[in-house]
């Protein structure tokens, strides 16, 4: 049976940004999850959530912690995303200027995400909003 | 070496997160690009930065990362300051540039390096 945890992003709202992943991060840590699994989902968590502060107007992340792997998938209303291939691209951004003086938007987010993970789906509509799911397995 | 004899031998400022001086320092990162330090720092390293905001904090707390130094004399937000003492990691700093910081700690910590 699998765990599922609900959190809600704001657009542009960083001073919440972490607050998914370092939850996340706790109730993986109480499953005793190895150490490096945790790591990874960490960091995917944190970029997803950053994403949605820097882009979007409003978010959630639900992550769905199994037996054998834990699934995240981050929704969120906003502009989406013109050009997937070249967002997936590192050193590509769209963020703006204040965004990037904070030292995000370094293009490195979505590059970070599918490192850090097994499977990585974005969908996209532009005007609307995009959902990308991620998903890391323990073995 | 632990973050509590980096203070002492630097005379590094304790902002806050006192309670972690006790960790030892197996490393550290140079970076002031967040993703960058999301995705490439590790555990128990100090980060050394110019960027004062909280999310410096989130992110050391999710990396596990020992301490974080602030460079040139910079003063860390009243949130970052908050963040830091919940987490119990020390937020450091000091007037040296971040060459200067880095280049110290590097030798600290990699004693053979210097012929």
């Amino acid at each position: 049976m699998a765990i599922e945890l609900n959190f809600t992003i704001e657009g542009g709202d960083f001073s919440n940004a972490g607050k998914a992943s370092s939850k996340i991060k706790k109730v993986l840590k109480q499953l005793n999850i190895e150490a490096k699994i945790i790591k990874k989902i960490v960091v995917a968590v944190y970029e997803a959530e950053v994403n949605v502060a820097a882009h979007a107007y409003s978010g959630n992340v639900k992550a769905l912690v199994g037996e054998n792997d834990v699934v995240v998938m981050v929704s969120d209303s906003g502009p989406g995303i013109e050009n997937v291939e070249l967002a997936m691209k590192e050193g590509y951004s769209t963020a703006s200027k204040e965004v990037r003086e904070m030292g995000f938007g370094a293009g490195m987010g979505l590059a970070n995400i599918k490192r850090n993970t097994d499977e990585l789906k974005i969908e996209t509509k532009v005007g609307e909003g995009t959902t990308v799911t991620f998903s890391l397995n323990y073995s | 070496m632990k973050v509590s004899d980096l203070v002492e031998k630097y005379g590094l400022k304790v902002f806050s997160g006192k309670e972690g001086l006790g960790k030892t320092i197996e490393g550290g990162y140079v970076s002031d690009l967040l993703s960058d330090v999301m995705g490439n720092a590790a555990e128990n390293e100090v980060w050394i930065t110019l960027q004062t905001h909280q999310n410096v904090m989130a992110i050391a707390s999710l990396k596990d990362l020992a301490a974080v130094i602030l460079v040139k004399g910079l003063e860390p937000d009243e949130d970052t300051l908050e963040h830091s003492r919940e987490e119990e990691i020390p937020l450091l700093g000091t007037a040296m540039g971040t060459f200067e910081m880095a280049g110290k700690l590097y030798a600290d910590l990699n004693p053979g390096s210097q012929s």
